[in-house]
């Protein structure tokens, strides 16, 4: 139990405390705003609580009945436990997305916020900030499987720490997309549809027998082939496997970072292109 | 305070606004008039910069709407069309979030949100959540909003509309309260709301001025101002025509409603003569024993101005 506090709790207190600081005394009072309006809607409704209880029984459920995580004698979580993750990720971030601007859009709400006297990036990283709670929230509160690993044996604590921040930049990736899309149309099932898809073409351009696969079936009419190169390019599969295998690498940090920064300045570009 | 230069909106190939000027004083209320669809609204998200205009220029107090945004935005309040509300909030919840994003300090936010709540009847609905309004309450909520940081320059599209009357009349007051120390716009079609709150009025149609000045100076551009409405019997309607166009200056009768027992008509006259019109068809009613039974000089309509040039546009 011990161990669970020290290499786990701990370090997700700490990402949350200095969340909070920043955001309390850092952070403009219009991304500050913006963020607790967010999030007051996402706890008022029953989005949050769907997503992060259907993530926490899906995730466990796969984790000890398919993921064999007990049978395996073993005491780490990547093979049965963080491996998947990012799977439900694909589903639940754009869940979780889907109404960050569309909503704004079907209500006619961005006719006020954009009318506002604030820059409209206070507006965008506020909302992608308050979904991003939503996912780490959900991580978080998978701490029982991290428990039951210190429980049983006696696992190397720092992997499972990278374990989830691997998770957490993905989900935040695939949020990224998702806030891209729900700019684009009014409609939550579509920006749900879409992101869904985007995330997993950008999960499976990582997928490399799926790619040599696609590669050997190339002929002169794979008019696809460039999205399927760009898409294995980009893809976020490499960069989760290392991070989640416990190498803290620099070129992942930087990949995930600019991931999200180009995701949030297309949808900048996206609202910007839309009132013109 | 608001100054609008030249400005010009196309969508694709169609112009919405076309070359469109105004200006509007601290102490004016201007009422925004046209046919649906003319480029009110078009004009309204120009100016709060919700709209980039495609050519032209706007500014707020000074400040240039595109190059100086967030200073021209902070001066202003904007009710956009249809009130839109983020309807999962409380009204004061939403009070408080515009309060802090349009500025207000925060040990003046909970003053603010008591003042706008005052201002706009909302008590009794404060804790309530948006969804649960009624029409009135969530217009009034977004109005409330957008007075909130007790602005400058006050953009208003169809503030009234979906109001009873009763609302209607408080709503017109309120906007002629306070358009004596800000700078109003606010957009309708309800002719006499115009006469009711504004110091201004300019007629819009397909994005072009087609009207601008006082309510009285444009009621008097009407066609029928300055003439005589009159309603005589005692004789046939068509003699009655005859004495009417023989009295000198009368250029035309118009006729509303004629019988063999008499008529009703409006009489006009050329600009000179129109003093005395209603004395000497007085004198005409006396003379030939007619029985006067009305008899009143028109101020002229804006609804009729309005028609009359809105839809000469669409004739031609």
């Amino acid at each position: 139990m011990f161990e669970t506090f020290v290499s786990f709790l701990i370090p997700a207190l700490v990402v949350a405390a200095i969340f909070v600081v920043l955001l309390l005394f850092v952070a403009p009072r219009e991304l500050r705003t913006i963020c607790f309006r967010e999030l007051r809607s996402y706890f008022f409704s029953p989005i949050a609580y769907v997503c992060v209880v259907i993530f926490l029984i899906i995730s466990n459920v796969i984790t000890f009945w398919f993921g064999g995580a007990l049978e395996r004698g073993e005491a780490e979580l990547y093979g049965s436990y963080f491996q998947y993750i990012p799977w439900y990720l694909i589903v639940i971030a754009p869940a979780v997305g889907m109404r960050l601007w569309s909503e704004e859009h079907r209500l006619g709400t961005i006719e006020l916020l954009l009318t506002m006297p604030i820059a409209p990036w206070h507006a965008i990283l506020g909302k992608f900030l308050a979904a991003s709670v939503v996912i780490f929230a959900m991580l978080v509160l998978s701490f029982p499987v991290v428990i039951t690993m210190n429980y049983l044996g006696d696992p190397d604590n720092g992997v499972i720490l990278a374990g989830f921040t691997a998770c957490l930049l993905t989900g935040l990736c695939f949020l990224a997309v998702t806030s891209v899309i729900s700019a684009v149309t009014r409609s939550q099932v579509v920006a749900l549809l879409v992101s869904i898809v985007l995330c997993l073409a950008l999960w499976l351009g990582g997928l490399n027998p799926l790619v040599e696969l696609l590669d050997t079936m190339r002929g002169p009419g794979l008019v696809f082939w460039p999205a399927v190169k760009l898409l294995s390019s980009i893809s976020v599969m490499p960069h989760f496997n290392e991070l989640a295998k416990g190498v803290l690498g620099f070129r992942d940090i930087v990949f995930f970072a600019s991931f999200i920064a180009f995701c949030l300045f297309t949808t900048a570009m996206v609202i910007r292109l839309k009132r013109a | 305070m608001i100054d609008v230069v030249n400005i010009c909106k196309k969508f694709g190939n169609k112009v919405a606004v076309d070359n469109l000027s105004f200006s509007v004083a601290k102490g004016e209320v201007l009422g925004f008039l046209g046919p649906n669809g003319a480029g009110k609204s078009t004009t309204m998200r120009m100016v709060t910069g919700y709209l980039p205009p495609t050519s032209g220029t706007a500014s707020i107090g000074g400040a240039d709407i595109v190059e100086n945004e967030i200073a021209a935005k902070s001066k202003m309040g904007y009710l956009p069309e249809n009130a839109p509300l983020y309807t999962e909030m409380t009204v004061r919840d939403f009070l408080r979030f515009s309060a802090e994003l349009r500025g207000v300090p925060k040990s003046q936010v909970a003053g603010a949100v008591d003042k706008a709540v005052e201002t706009c009847f909302l008590e009794r609905v404060y804790n309530q959540s948006i969804d649960t309004l009624s029409k009135g309450y969530r217009h009034r909520t977004c109005l409330a909003q957008s007075i909130i940081h007790d602005p400058e320059v006050l953009i208003l599209d169809e503030p009234t509309d979906g109001l009873d009357p009763n609302q209607k009349h408080e709503v017109r007051q309120l906007i002629k309260r306070m358009g004596k120390e800000k700078a109003i716009i606010f957009s309708t079609h309800i002719l006499e709301e115009v006469e009711a709150s504004c110091t201004r009025a300019i007629i819009i149609d397909r994005g072009r001025v087609i009207a601008d000045g006082t309510p009285d100076s444009l009621k008097a551009r009407a066609r029928h101002a300055g003439t005589v409405l009159c309603r005589l019997s005692g004789l046939a309607g068509s003699g009655i025509r005859h004495e009417l166009e023989k009295i000198a200056g009368v250029e035309q009768v118009e006729v509303v409603e004629e019988s063999d027992k008499g008529l009703s008509a409006h009489v006009f006259a050329a600009k000179a003569r129109r003093a005395d019109l209603s004395g000497a068809i007085f004198g005409l009613a006396k003379e030939k024993n007619l029985v006067l039974h009305e008899l009143h000089t028109e101020d002229g309509r804006l609804d009729d101005l309005f028609r009359e040039i809105t839809k000469r546009d669409v004739e031609s």
